[in-house]
C-alpha cells in the first residue's frame, strides 16, 4: 500500500511526549519515524546508547519509551542489542518466547562514528537481525558541543572553536555510511526529514525487516550545536539534501541506489548560512572557506553517483 | 548418580556452563580463559548446547551482551582474565546496578604492566568494590560446584547480583585433576528455572537503565548494598542444599586445623593446597598452626572470620595481589577491620605473594608461620606490609 502520513500518524505512538529533548531537536523525530515502521502486532525491542536521547527519554521514574528499551553504557549499544537479539534467538528456540521481536539500537553521532564503532563493527559482521539507527547532529551535544569525527570541517564546536590562528574544525567529516556499506552489510542507508517522511519510513521498514544487520544514517540536527531557530528543524534536513551535503540513498546487497536527486543542486551557502556553527565563514576573508567546502561536496557528490549508476 | 571424570579447571567450567544450559554465552579469548569459550563452542558446534554463542569483538561487548541478555530473561555467562576483567570494568557495575544476575568465570591472571601471563589475583582483587560476589576455588571441583551454585546465588529474589567464580590460572585452569561432575538432569534440577519478576521480552514493555537524579540514585545504591549483606544468608542456604546433593560441604571460608590454632594463615584459591601442607608437617612436630581459606570474599564474611581468629595470637593475611595502598593488599585490610571490634585482637601482619605467577614454595609458607612464631614472641606484630618470595627482600 502507498505511503500515507496521515494514516501513518494515526498509528499509536512507540515514543511519547513528555520527554525532555529541546524544541527542534531532530533525536525524537528520528526514533518517532523510524518505530512507526514497525508493522502493527509487531513489538520492538530498543536499546540506546548513553546521549541526549537516553537521559532525556528515561529519567527515572519516567519513560517516553512504550516498547521495551534498555540502555547499559556510551560505547556498546551495538552489543548490548546483538545480546538481546542472541537471548531472543535462543530463547524463541526453546519455545520461551511467542511474541516477534524486532531489534532496534539508537545512538549519536560520538556513540556511533566514534566510541562505538569497534562495537558496531563487531554487531555488523556477526550478522545479529538487528537494526542500528545513528542520529547524526555532528557532534557530542549531550556533553556540551564537542568535536565528534562526524562533525564536518570548518564547524564550530566547542573542541574545535573558531580563534585568531584556527578556523574551526579543521577535519573533514567521517563518512560513517561508506564504511558500514563496506562491511557487506544487507541493508544500509542515509536519510533526514524530507516532507511527509516517506524517504525515513521507507528506509525504516527496509531495515527493520531486512533479515540480518541494517543500518540507517539519519541527520539529526540540533538547535543548540548547530544555531538555527527550532522551527527551522525541517528546512535545515532540505538544505542538507538538496546542497548534496547530505545525499539520500540506500545500498542494498551492495547495489548503490539515489533515493532522491534535487532538481537544481544549491550552493553550499544556502545550507551554511542559516547555521550558526558556520557564521565565521561568512566573514571578510573567509570566502576560502567556502569555496574549500563547495569543492568538497561537489566531489563527494560525483562520487556518489558514479557509485549509484 | 555422580560422574568421575579428569578435567581440567578450564574444561569443567565450561562443562558446568553447558549444563547449566545458558541462553547466551558471548566471550573473547584472552589467555589463560580462552579454553573455556572454546570448549564450549565445540558443544555449540555439536549440537550439544541450546545456547547462542556470541563471539565478540571484545570484552566489554561481551559483558554488554550478557548483560542484555539476561535483561531479556536469560540466562547469561562469559569467562575471562586480567585486562579482559579490566576492559569489562565500567560494565561490572552497570550489570550490578541493574540488578542483573550475569555470572562470570574468571580465570585469576596478573594486571598488565608490565605483561603477564601468569597468576595472581590482581584482576578480580580490582573488581572486588563493583556489586559482584565473588567466590574463590582452590582446584577444578570447587572451580566447576561454585559455577553451578553462582546461579542460585545470583538468581535469588533477594540476591539478584551478578556472581564472578574465580581459579588460578594456569595452575588450575590448564592441570588435569580427577573430578565429579553432576549428571546433568542434577544440575537442572538444582539450579531450577529462572523466573525474574520483568524481562524484556515478556510482553509487557519495560525500560531498563534509567538516569537516575540525585533523587534516586542514593536509594538504589543502598538497595543494591542492603543486597550484596543479605546474600550472605542465601549463599550459605544454597552451599548447605548443594551439599546434601554431592556430599561436598562448602562455607564461607574453609577452616583447616583451626581449633586450638595460634598462628594461622588467611589464603585464597590454589596455594591453599601448598599452605595445607605445610600445616600438617608443623601439626606433625606439635606446632598450633591452621589455615583460613576464603570462599566468599564479596560479601566479606567479617563477623564468622573474627569470631574464627578470635582465639589465634598471629595471622598473616596472604594477599596475591597487591593494592598500592602503602598498606597491604586487599584481603588483609579487610581481614584486619574485621578483628577490630574483638576484645582480644591477634597481631595480623601481610605478606603479598606470587605475584606475576612466581611460584610459591613450601619454604614460603614455612617462612610465614615462623615469622608468626617471631610476632607472638615479640608481642607486636613489626613491620605488617611485608612481601614473599621476591628477590632482594
Amino acid at each position: 500500500m502507498a505511503y500515507n502520513l496521515k494514516k501513518e500518524a494515526t498509528k499509536p505512538e512507540r515514543f511519547v511526549g513528555g520527554h525532555r529533548l529541546c524544541a527542534g531537536c531532530g533525536a525524537g523525530v528520528a526514533v518517532r519515524g523510524v518505530l512507526r515502521a514497525l508493522e502493527e502486532g509487531d513489538r520492538s525491542c530498543c536499546g540506546v546508547a548513553t546521549c541526549c536521547l537516553e537521559v532525556s527519554s528515561f529519567l527515572y521514574p519516567f519513560t517516553a519509551w512504550q516498547e521495551s528499551f534498555i540502555h547499559s553504557a556510551f560505547e556498546n549499544v551495538a552489543a548490548t542489542v546483538a545480546g538481546a537479539e542472541a537471548c531472543y534467538t535462543a530463547m524463541k528456540k526453546k519455545g520461551k518466547i511467542k511474541d516477534t521481536y524486532k531489534f532496534i539500537a539508537f545512538a549519536g553521532d560520538g556513540g556511533t562514528y566514534d566510541i562505538g564503532f569497534q562495537s558496531l563493527s563487531g554487531a555488523i559482521e556477526r550478522g545479529h537481525d538487528m537494526v542500528y539507527v545513528c542520529y547524526d547532529n555532528e557532534a557530542y551535544m549531550n556533553t556540551g558541543i564537542q568535536r565528534s569525527s562526524s562533525t564536518p570541517k570548518f564547524a564550530e564546536v566547542s573542541t574545535a572553536p573558531v580563534g585568531s590562528i584556527l578556523p574551526g574544525k579543521m577535519q573533514r567529516k567521517k563518512n560513517l555510511t561508506e564504511a558500514i556499506v563496506a562491511h557487506d552489510i544487507p541493508y544500509a542507508a542515509q536519510t533526514t526529514f524530507m516532507s511527509n517522511f516517506k524517504d525515513l519510513h521507507e528506509k525504516a521498514h527496509k531495515a527493520i525487516y531486512t533479515t540480518g544487520p541494517a543500518f540507517l544514517n539519519v541527520l539529526a540536527p540540533c538547535p543548540r550545536g548547530w544555531r538555527y531557530e527550532p522551527e527551522d528543524l525541517m528546512e535545515i534536513c532540505k538544505l542538507a539534501v538538496d546542497t548534496c551535503v547530505w545525499p539520500l540513498y540506500e545500498v542494498v546487497e551492495g547495489e548503490w541506489r539515489l533515493t532522491y536527486e534535487p532538481k537544481k543542486k544549491l550552493p553550499i551557502e544556502d545550507y551554511l548560512k542559516p547555521q550558526g556553527r558556520f557564521s565565521h565563514m561568512f566573514a571578510k576573508g573567509a570566502e576560502w572557506m567556502i569555496e574549500d567546502a563547495q569543492k568538497y561536496i561537489d566531489k563527494k557528490w560525483e562520487q556518489l553517483l558514479k557509485k549509484c549508476k | 548418580m555422580a560422574i568421575r571424570e579428569r578435567l581440567s579447571g578450564n574444561e569443567a567450567v565450561a562443562m558446568a556452563l553447558k549444563q547449566i544450559d545458558l541462553d547466551v554465552m558471548a566471550a573473547y579469548p584472552i589467555t589463560p580463559s580462552t579454553e573455556v569459550p572454546q570448549y564450549f563452542s565445540q558443544f555449540v558446534a555439536d549440537g550439544k548446547a541450546g545456547t547462542e554463542f556470541v563471539a565478540v569483538e571484545s570484552e566489554h561487548s561481551a559483558m554488554s551482551a550478557c548483560i542484555a541478555a539476561v535483561a531479556c530473561g536469560g540466562r547469561a555467562a562469559t569467562a575471562t582474565s586480567a585486562c579482559g576483567l579490566a576492559l569489562m570494568w565500567e560494565l561490572l557495575y552497570v550489570a550490578s546496578g541493574t540488578r542483573l544476575p550475569v555470572t562470570l568465570a574468571v580465570i585469576n591472571r596478573s594486571l598488565s604492566a608490565p605483561i603477564n601471563i601468569n597468576n595472581d589475583h590482581s584482576d578480580s582483587m580490582g573488581a572486588r568494590d563493583s556489586g559482584w560476589i565473588q567466590l574463590y576455588s582452590e582446584n577444578n571441583q570447587e572451580a566447576y560446584d561454585n559455577q553451578i551454585m553462582s546461579i542460585r546465588i545470583a538468581e535469588h529474589k533477594d540476591v539478584m547480583l551478578p556472581v564472578m567464580v574465580c581459579q588460578d590460572g594456569f595452575i588450575t585452569s590448564h592441570a588435569i585433576e580427577n573430578i565429579e561432575l553432576l549428571e546433568d538432569e542434577a544440575v537442572t534440577k538444582f539450579i531450577g528455572e529462572y523466573a525474574p519478576d520483568w524481562s524484556l521480552l515478556a510482553g509487557n514493555p519495560v525500560s531498563v537503565g534509567p538516569l537516575d537524579t540525585p533523587q534516586f540514585y542514593f536509594e538504589h545504591a543502598y538497595q543494591r548494598a542492603r543486597a550484596m549483606a543479605g546474600s550472605k544468608k542465601v549463599i550459605l542456604d544454597v552451599f548447605k542444599e548443594f551439599g546434601e546433593l554431592t556430599g561436598r560441604k562448602y562455607e564461607l571460608f574453609e577452616q583447616y586445623r583451626m581449633e586450638d590454632a595460634e598462628r594461622a594463615i588467611i589464603i585464597l584459591n590454589s596455594s591453599a593446597g601448598t599452605a595445607r601442607c605445610v600445616c600438617d608437617e608443623l601439626r606433625d612436630r606439635g606446632e598450633k598452626v591452621g589455615i583460613i581459606k576464603l570462599r566468599v570474599f564479596r560479601p566479606f564474611p567479617m563477623e564468622e572470620l573474627a569470631e574464627a581468629l578470635s582465639h589465634v595470637k598471629a595471622v598473616a593475611v596472604m594477599d596475591k595481589a597487591d593494592s598500592f595502598s602503602a598498606i597491604g593488599g586487599p584481603v588483609f585490610t579487610d581481614v584486619r577491620s574485621a578483628c577490630y571490634d574483638l576484645e582480644k585482637r591477634p597481631h595480623l601482619i601481610n605478606y603479598i605473594y606470587g605475584l606475576g605467577g612466581r611460584d610459591v614454595r613450601l619454604e614460603d609458607i614455612r617462612l610465614v608461620y615462623n615469622a608468626l612464631s617471631e610476632v607472638v614472641e615479640a608481642g607486636k606484630p613489626g613491620e605488617i606490609y611485608r612481601h614473599v618470595g621476591v628477590r632482594g627482600v
